[in-house]
This record gives C-alpha cells, sequence and structure tokens, in this order.
C-alpha cells in the first residue's frame, strides 16, 4: 500500500486501538448536495474491492435541496462491511461522520445509530460566528448526550480549506481519507476509484480529490486513537459491484431488450438514467413519454412490432398504466413491467421502501388479468430477472411485473460477474410466412400457449384487440367464446407454474415451529434474523418466494411442516392488538393475504412501513414473540 | 391477387411481384350504420393502399375506441385495436421499433381532442412519420350521444340536453399551435375525391400528418353537416400548386381561397376563421425533425452487444 503524501506518523505515545469485528455498519451524512454519497459509493468499492462483503443504502430526503442544516433534510449513505457476504443494511449504524450535528440529529432520532456508535462530526459549528448555530449545536450535543456515543471533533472545514476555497465541494473526499485511515483501506484502489467517478470532469478535479483524501487519510492517522478491522477475504469470482436499477438496466441489455419506455418517477428514474446512458450504443432506445399511459402503450406498440420492450415505473406510474396493463393481458402482448416499489398510496414516500404494490400489480386492472409476477430479492437478481422476464413474456405472451423496490435500487452490493451468453438475447422479430390456417389466438387447450403474429409476417394479418375475441382475434359476445379465452390466458400461468420447483426452505427443511415467508428485497435480513435466532436455538426456518404468480407448487405441504407460518413484510398490517382488529377484519400483509388464499393455512403476518429496510435484529425480536405467543401470536 | 401459399412463397425471393387491388385490403363488411361516414373514409384508405401497392402484412391500422376506431377490423391489413384515447402512443412504439413498416392512426373525436388530447398535442410535436386521421363527427358516437370536444356550443347532447355550453375545440387550431406541426389537412367524408386526395398526400408526407376528416352521423346527429353537404358554397377549398388537388371537384366547390401550405401564420388565421368550412392543406413542412429519425440508433447483433455489455462491466469490476 502506498503511503499518503500528507500528516505525520501518530505521536509516539498515541496508543491506537484497532477493532476486529465480523461486521460494521458506517453512515455518512450531510446536507443534500455535499457528496456525502458519492463518498460513501466510493468507500464501498473499495471496500468490495478489497475483499470485504458489503451493503450500501442512500439515505435520501424527499427535496432536491432541503434546507441546510435540517434533521429532516439528512442526506447520506450507509455502508455495511462485512467479513462474509453482505446481504441487507443490517442493524444500527457503529460509525457516523456527519458534516454537521443536526443531519447527525436527524439520525439519532430515527434510532438509526448504535447506543454506542462513535461519531465524527464537523467542529466548524461549535465556535460559529452565528450565535443561533452555536446553540443550536449546544442543544444538539445536550440530547445526544442520553447515548452512550463517543463523539469526536473533526475540523473538516479548516482542514479542506488548505487544498480548496469551497470546502462543501471537497469534505467528502476528506471523509473517504478519514475512513480509508480507520478502515485501513488501499488508497491506491481509493484513487482509482476516484478517478473512475469522476470521469467526466477533469484532471485537475481528480487530483484535487485525491490531495482531500490524503489531507482526510493524514489527519486521521495523525489524531484518531482507534481503527476498524473487518477481515477481508479477496475473491476467486471475477466480482461487480453496483446497485438494482443498474443491474435491471444492464439486465435489459442482457436480455435483447431495446426499448424501455418511461416517464420519471423516483425511484424508477435511474434506470432510465443509467439506460440513457449506455442504451443507444447496443442500438436501443429510451422513450421519455408525455406520461406513464403513453410509455405503457409505446412499450406495447413496440411489442406487437415484433419487440419485446419494457417500461419502467413507480407506484403513481403503476397506477396510471393499469388500463394498457389489462390490454396487454387481453390482446396477449408481451411486456416486461418493472415496478421500483416505493411507499404509498399516492404519492406517499417517494424516496423510501415499501412492498406495498404486490396486490396492485397482482389485482389492479379492472377485470380477470392473470399475469407473472416476480421479485428479485438480490441485487445480482435484479440484473437475471430481465432475460428471464422477458423471455417468459415472449414464451406465454402476456404482462411480467419485475417487483423491485427502493432498498434494491439504492442498494449497492457486490455479485459475481455475470458470464454474458447471446442466447440471452432475444432473436429479431419472425417474419415467415404465416402457415395456413393457423389463427392469431390459435390456443393449444391444454397449455393457453398460442403463437404470436407479428407485423410484416405475410397471412398473418388481423386486428389484435381489446374486446372479447375468438381465435381469430374477431369481436365475439358469445358467451362460450368469452369463457373459453379467459381460460386460455388462466391456463398459461398455470402451465408456467408447472415448470416451477417447490421453493428451498432455509433452516430446517424438515419443518420446525416457525416458517417466516418473504418476498423481494427483504431476502437478506430475512435469512440473518432467522441464522441468529436459529443459533439462539429457536426453531425458525425460512422461504423467500421469487415467484409470486403464480406462486410455486408444494407451499401448502411445506407449510403444514411448521407450527406456525408468518410472512415479513414491508407493507402495512393491522396489528392484532390494534383497537377494532378481529381475527376477520384484520388486514395482513400483501402476501399473507395471497398465500392465505392459495394454502387456506392460517398465515399470520409481521409487517412493518417505517420507510427504511428491515433490520434483522427487529425481524429476531418478531421471531421470537411468534414461537414465544405460539400458535396464537 | 391470389392469395395462395405460393404467393407467401413469393414473398421470401426476393421480388414481390403480387399485384394488390382494392378488394386485398377489405376485410369483414363494416357494420357501422347505413349512412355513417366511417364507411367513405374506410373505401377511401382501401383505395390508397390499393393506389400505393402498400403490402397488407406491412401496413398497420392503429385505433382507439369509438365507433370509428373499428376501422382497423374492417381492413386486411395488421390492425391494432386498442384503448379509448391512446391509439398515439401504440403507433408510436409500433413505429419506433418497425421504421418499415406503413402506420395509420384512426381516431374519434372523443377519443383524439377529449380523452387522448395529451398524447394527441406530443404525437404532433414527436413528428413521427404516420398519418392521424381525426374521424370528426362532434360526438361521441359509440356510447350513444354525448357531447364531445367538438361538438358546436349550444348543441343538444345525453350528457349537456341544454346544448353544449363551451364554444366548441378546434382541433386544426390546437394542431397549428402545436411547435413542430409538420401536415394538417381538413376534408369532408362526403367529397370523396377530395378525401382520397387527401388521403394520398398524407400518406406521402413525411412525418405526422393529421387529417381532420368531417363526418356524418346520421344516427345520432343527422343535422350536424346536413347543411354543408346541402349547400357546397359554404364550403371554402384551399388551393395552390403546393397543396392538395382533388380531382373533378371543381364543378360542385367553386368557392376557392389560394393558400400557400408553408404559410404557417396564413394557415393559423384560416384555422381559426369561423366564416367558412375549409378543406385542403393547411400546412405542410417536411423540413421539421422526425423523432424517429432522431432516436434511430445502429442495430447491433447479439454477439456484439454483448461485447460492449463486457466492456461496461469492466467499469463495475471488483
Ligand atoms: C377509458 C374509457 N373511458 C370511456 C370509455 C367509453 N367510450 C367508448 S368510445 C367513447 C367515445 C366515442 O366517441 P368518439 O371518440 O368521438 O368516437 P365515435 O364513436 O364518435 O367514432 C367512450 C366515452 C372507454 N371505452 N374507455
Ligand atoms: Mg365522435
Amino acid at each position: 500500500m502506498k503511503l499518503p503524501t500528507v500528516g505525520e506518523a501518530a505521536p509516539s505515545g498515541r496508543e491506537v486501538r484497532t477493532h476486529r469485528v465480523h461486521d460494521h455498519s458506517v453512515e455518512i451524512v450531510s446536507d443534500s448536495g455535499e457528496g456525502a454519497q458519492k463518498c460513501g459509493q466510493i468507500f464501498g468499492s473499495v471496500s468490495a474491492k478489497m475483499g470485504n462483503g458489503v451493503w450500501t443504502v442512500e439515505i435520501i430526503p424527499a427535496e432536491v435541496e432541503p434546507p441546510p442544516r435540517n434533521p429532516a433534510g439528512a442526506s447520506g449513505i450507509r455502508i455495511r462491511l462485512g467479513d462474509a457476504e453482505v446481504t441487507n443494511w443490517g442493524d444500527e449504524t457503529n460509525l457516523v461522520v456527519a458534516f454537521n450535528e443536526q443531519a447527525l440529529l436527524g439520525r439519532h432520532r430515527l434510532n438509526a445509530l448504535a447506543p454506542d456508535a462513535t461519531i465524527l462530526v464537523e467542529s466548524m459549528w461549535a465556535t460559529h460566528p452565528d450565535p443561533s448555530i452555536r446553540a443550536q449545536w449546544e442543544a444538539a450535543m445536550e440530547e445526544l448526550a442520553d447515548r452512550s456515543y463517543r463523539i469526536i471533533e473533526v475540523p473538516m472545514e479548516e482542514e479542506c480549506l488548505t487544498v480548496v476555497d469551497n470546502p462543501r465541494k471537497g469534505k467528502n473526499m476528506f471523509v473517504l481519507g478519514l475512513l480509508s485511515w480507520i478502515f485501513d483501506r488501499d488508497l491506491e484502489r481509493a484513487r482509482e476509484q476516484i478517478a473512475h467517478a469522476f470521469r467526466k470532469k477533469s484532471e485537475e478535479i481528480y487530483e484535487r480529490n485525491v490531495q482531500l483524501l490524503e489531507r482526510g487519510y493524514g489527519w486521521a492517522e495523525e489524531h484518531l486513537d482507534f481503527r476498524v478491522e473487518v477481515a477481508t477475504q479477496a475473491s476467486d469470482l471475477p466480482m461487480v459491484v453496483m446497485n438494482g436499477n443498474e443491474a435491471v438496466a444492464l439486465g435489459a441489455v442482457a436480455a435483447g431488450l431495446e426499448l424501455a419506455a418511461m416517464y420519471p418517477i423516483t425511484p424508477a428514474t435511474s434506470v432510465s438514467h443509467m439506460l440513457g446512458e449506455v442504451f443507444e450504443k447496443y442500438g436501443g432506445l429510451v422513450h421519455q413519454a408525455e406520461d406513464e399511459i403513453a410509455a405503457a402503450g409505446v412499450a406495447i406498440g413496440s411489442s406487437y412490432a415484433g419487440r419485446c420492450s419494457f417500461t419502467i415505473t413507480s407506484g403513481p406510474g403503476l397506477a396510471l398504466k393499469t388500463e394498457f396493463l389489462g390490454l396487454a393481458v387481453m390482446a396477449e402482448i408481451p411486456l416486461v413491467v418493472v415496478d421500483v416499489q416505493r411507499g404509498g398510496p399516492s404519492t406517499g414516500l417517494p424516496t423510501k421502501v415499501e412492498q406495498s404494490d404486490l396486490l396492485a400489480a397482482m389485482f389492479g386492472q379492472p377485470g380477470d388479468a392473470p399475469k407473472v409476477i416476480i421479485a428479485p430479492a438480490t441485487i445480482e437478481e435484479c440484473f437475471h430477472v430481465m432475460t428471464t422476464a422477458r423471455r417468459i413474456a415472449e414464451a406465454l405472451r402476456t404482462v411480467v411485473f419485475v417487483l423491485s423496490d427502493a432498498n434494491l435500487a439504492t442498494g449497492v452490493a457486490p455479485f459475481p460477474r455475470p458470464d454474458l451468453s447471446a442466447e440471452w438475447q432475444a432473436g429479431p422479430p419472425d417474419q415467415r410466412p404465416i402457415p395456413e390456417g393457423l389463427k392469431p389466438y390459435s390456443w393449444d387447450s391444454r397449455t393457453g400457449i398460442s403463437r404470436r403474429f407479428i407485423p410484416g409476417q405475410p397471412g398473418g394479418e388481423h386486428t389484435l384487440t381489446g374486446l372479447a375475441h375468438d381465435e381469430g382475434s374477431k369481436v365475439a359476445y358469445d358467451s362460450v367464446i368469452n369463457e373459453r379465452s379467459s381460460a386460455m390466458r388462466s391456463r398459461k400461468i398455470a402451465a408456467f407454474q408447472s415448470t416451477l420447483l417447490p421453493p428451498e426452505v432455509n433452516g430446517d427443511p424438515e419443518g420446525g415451529d416457525l416458517l417466516v415467508v418473504g418476498w423481494g428485497s427483504t431476502k437478506g435480513a430475512i435469512e440473518e434474523a432467522v441464522e441468529r435466532a436459529r443459533s439462539e436455538g429457536l426453531s425458525v426456518s425460512s422461504l423467500h418466494l421469487t415467484f409470486i404468480s403464480p406462486l410455486p407448487p408444494g407451499l401448502k405441504e411445506i407449510f403444514q411442516r411448521f407450527g406456525k407460518v408468518m410472512t415479513v413484510e414491508i407493507n402495512y398490517s393491522d396489528k392484532k392488538d390494534d383497537p377494532f382488529i378481529t381475527e376477520e377484519n384484520r388486514r395482513r400483509g400483501q402476501l399473507a393475504w395471497l398465500l392465505r388464499a392459495a394454502t387456506l393455512v392460517d398465515v399470520d403476518c409481521w409487517t412493518r412501513v417505517l420507510g427504511e429496510p428491515l433490520r434483522p435484529g427487529k425481524i429476531v425480536n418478531a421471531i421470537r414473540e411468534s414461537i414465544r405467543s405460539g400458535g396464537d401470536a | 391477387m391470389i392469395m395462395d401459399s405460393a404467393c407467401s412463397l413469393l414473398h421470401s425471393a426476393h421480388e414481390d411481384e403480387r399485384e394488390f387491388e382494392m378488394g386485398d385490403y377489405q376485410g369483414p363488411v363494416a357494420r357501422w350504420c347505413a349512412g355513417c361516414g366511417d364507411h367513405s373514409v374506410l373505401t377511401s384508405a382501401q383505395r390508397l393502399l390499393a393506389e400505393e401497392q402498400l403490402k397488407p402484412e406491412t401496413t398497420v391500422f392503429v385505433s382507439g375506441i369509438g365507433c370509428s376506431s373499428r376501422f382497423p377490423h374492417y381492413m386486411k391489413t395488421y390492425g391494432f385495436h386498442g384503448i379509448h384515447g391512446r391509439a398515439l402512443p401504440v403507433a408510436t412504439g409500433v413505429k419506433l421499433t418497425r421504421p418499415d413498416l406503413d402506420v395509420f392512426v384512426v381516431m374519434g373525436d372523443g377519443d383524439c381532442v377529449s380523452i387522448g388530447a395529451g398524447h394527441w398535442i406530443h404525437a404532433i410535436r414527436y413528428n413521427v412519420d404516420m398519418v392521424a386521421l381525426l374521424l370528426d363527427n362532434n360526438i361521441y358516437g359509440l356510447t350513444k350521444k354525448q357531447t364531445s370536444p367538438t361538438t358546436p356550443q349550444g348543441y343538444r347532447s345525453n350528457t349537456q340536453p341544454r346544448g353544449s355550453y363551451l364554444p366548441a375545440m378546434n382541433p386544426l387550431e390546437a394542431t397549428l399551435g402545436v411547435t413542430n406541426a409538420s401536415f394538417v389537412a381538413q376534408t369532408a367524408e362526403w367529397v370523396p375525391a377530395h378525401l382520397f386526395a387527401t388521403l394520398k398526400a398524407a400518406h406521402a408526407h413525411k412525418g405526422f400528418a393529421f387529417v381532420r376528416i368531417l363526418q356524418r352521423c346520421p344516427h345520432f346527429t343527422p343535422d350536424m353537416y346536413a347543411e354543408a353537404v346541402k349547400k357546397p358554397d359554404i364550403i371554402e377549398i384551399l388551393d395552390h400548386p403546393e397543396g392538395i388537388r382533388a380531382d373533378g371537384i371543381d364543378k360542385v366547390y367553386k368557392n376557392k381561397i389560394s393558400h400557400d401550405p408553408l404559410n404557417l401564420n396564413a394557415a393559423r388565421e384560416l384555422a381559426q376563421d369561423q366564416s367558412a368550412i375549409r378543406l385542403g392543406l393547411f400546412f405542410r413542412d417536411e423540413s421539421y425533425p422526425r423523432y424517429e429519425e432522431t432516436r434511430a440508433t445502429n442495430k447491433r447483433t447479439a454477439r456484439e452487444k454483448m461485447d460492449i455489455l463486457n466492456e461496461e462491466f469492466d467499469s463495475y469490476a471488483v
């Protein structure tokens, strides 16, 4: 490792203690626009490259520029490092770097920080010329004093001013330097990562950022008395590191999808930013439509014309697409819909995670609209799901939902670099003549599957319609035809289900007291919680669903091996002891609702809508509580 | 033309020796009311396809929902009868993906000017190469006589029985007001020669060709255009060497006004002025950017894509 060029050696006599841990969470929090996220992303990438398990989550205020120095405006990032794979954001933060005490207060008030957390906070506010700011500082310190935090003041601004004129544009790299020393990061890799992050900026900016990094490193080396060691384990596998939205975007390219139609909406938009940057190199197109309805229409028109296309959105946009999705189901047009879920209903919590769109995806279209719903559970799955989704959409001629969420969208984690295959790509539109006698909906009675006709195919001329229609796509109000075509659209889903394997039980497949069932981005947190609970001796296992429509086979049989089944989800459910709540009127977690209907098992649920990913520690509590109260929890 | 398998085989050979007649584009018998103006538009479209020898398999008619939107069902081409108001986004998706297809859009006045108004305005601006036909009967036909945005003020309907409260929206004025509008014409289905000449010019236009077709609805609004049909004098034909000239209508339609279709300001004034019903080409300019061309990208083979994608992954490599 190259030694930094600034900073003196630690003064002799100062004892530096190194804490060796399996797992450590770091947060960098600031006002919006101070670059805390960039700092954390680089720190996360460097750590991943050095062989740590890493999960990062952005802390995003809803406004672009909330008022500065405001607890509600805390913006930043959490990076959880581990000596093994890290699959979720963990529980509480162990080390915080705060650009001001108000942002820090925001995190403290959300109980985001461990009671014994170490805090590095910008010291300039304590001695600020404005007395009201000094008073705020005093009050904050008082409020923070009720925990056993260790607070270390760092003259960030003063240090940065030795390198740059505007410290707002530099503190983040200084902080990267601090963290690099604390965690003994490879500075060469940090420089590389800075070069990558600022690749569109000038050489001068790169140089300045490196100077700041080194300044921070030097300051830490000179003044701090602790370091943290999270063992690294260089992986043999080539790895890549990215967030879930980037993975979806690259997955779309790998799948051979060529048109993404969208209308900007948080937290889905960054997929299109990413695609906007890279898609056209591949002959792809990101169409920013006039609204989400149009985006769905353009994607459907594109699919109809022979290319399976996709549209990407979030709750409010999904609501607008509803009618078009019904059309795609009815007229059997392949379509991939990526819904990056956020808090709802309505505009809800635009930047925060929720898993509340499951039932909307499933039942949101008036009329019976069977479709496929897939929920990737990891960032790696966000990449691979796109090829799967496209293939299913084309094979079944239907709508395939990919339900991601804000946790996956902004979470960054390394995963094995995919070994790309040209076979994942869609072929060119079929332009062969249609064989005589074949109709646009020549349904195979057993599977409901029929061959898609694509404009350009001679002999296939017909008018596709969202009205009830017969095999020839002729409008038909005949009751027998409507019953049959409804059956055919439904049959496809069942036929597809017959190709799925029963899900694997994580823990003890033989059974036990409790089976926790999850879906989507909560997998890492749930499995970590189950592992902890099992190590306490609790008889708990978990099962994670990737396919929700159709549900995989064998669920009922698996459920029966357990004393109790409980879903864990990030959506709202009534608690049993809430006023008025009875066994019958209780509104349950969305997956619980589906599982109860599908299996007739009395599936319980534990759900939270705190606007943050689930914490494994909280799930462990829920598991304990559920097992303690037995079948009656 | 003989539609047999030999013919299909021919298609795969390089030369396409098929010759199409109007009948080759005729689907099942149209089920509009007798006397409905939509029949005339259908015939004119079939005639245009035959005249231009468009291949049925590479021609797509996209529509919304309404009486007029049944149009694609009566053609023997590819058709997309979608949802109310949303034909234009679908057509845009088709054309972005398959510029080789000839795309026609058929919309009613409720379809285009009311529920689909947002898409309409943006489709004009996108200027994607397609023909957009607004079959304007000034009423909601399919749902049985409700007021539409183009219903004349005071005209009674089932939803506004004391007469439409507001002045009618003028689709020509609106279209001509949108930046990047490149072709705006008006015709009437009861003047078949003019209708045909207009469809032909619209199809020849590179860009988004918007045609408002005045269309009679004998069932719900028999009086709507009765006067105009009876008194050709209240109709004024826009005439210009660069405009639309229909054969054999001069004897009946004697009112002519010279209008250069490159003159946008004059077009707007003529569209706004309600003293006559004007048929003809209000505006045409092919120099405006077409969205699908500005967004055209080089298509790559699967292997090429994988190579570029691998490079992309390099920047995420750990
Ligand atoms: C979302 C939606 N809203 C309403 C309707 C009912 N609807 C069908 S057609 C139509 C209006 C038809 O009028 P127009 O577009 O002028 O076509 P026309 O029948 O006159 O040709 C309406 C309101 C619908 N099909 N979908
Ligand atoms: Mg109408």
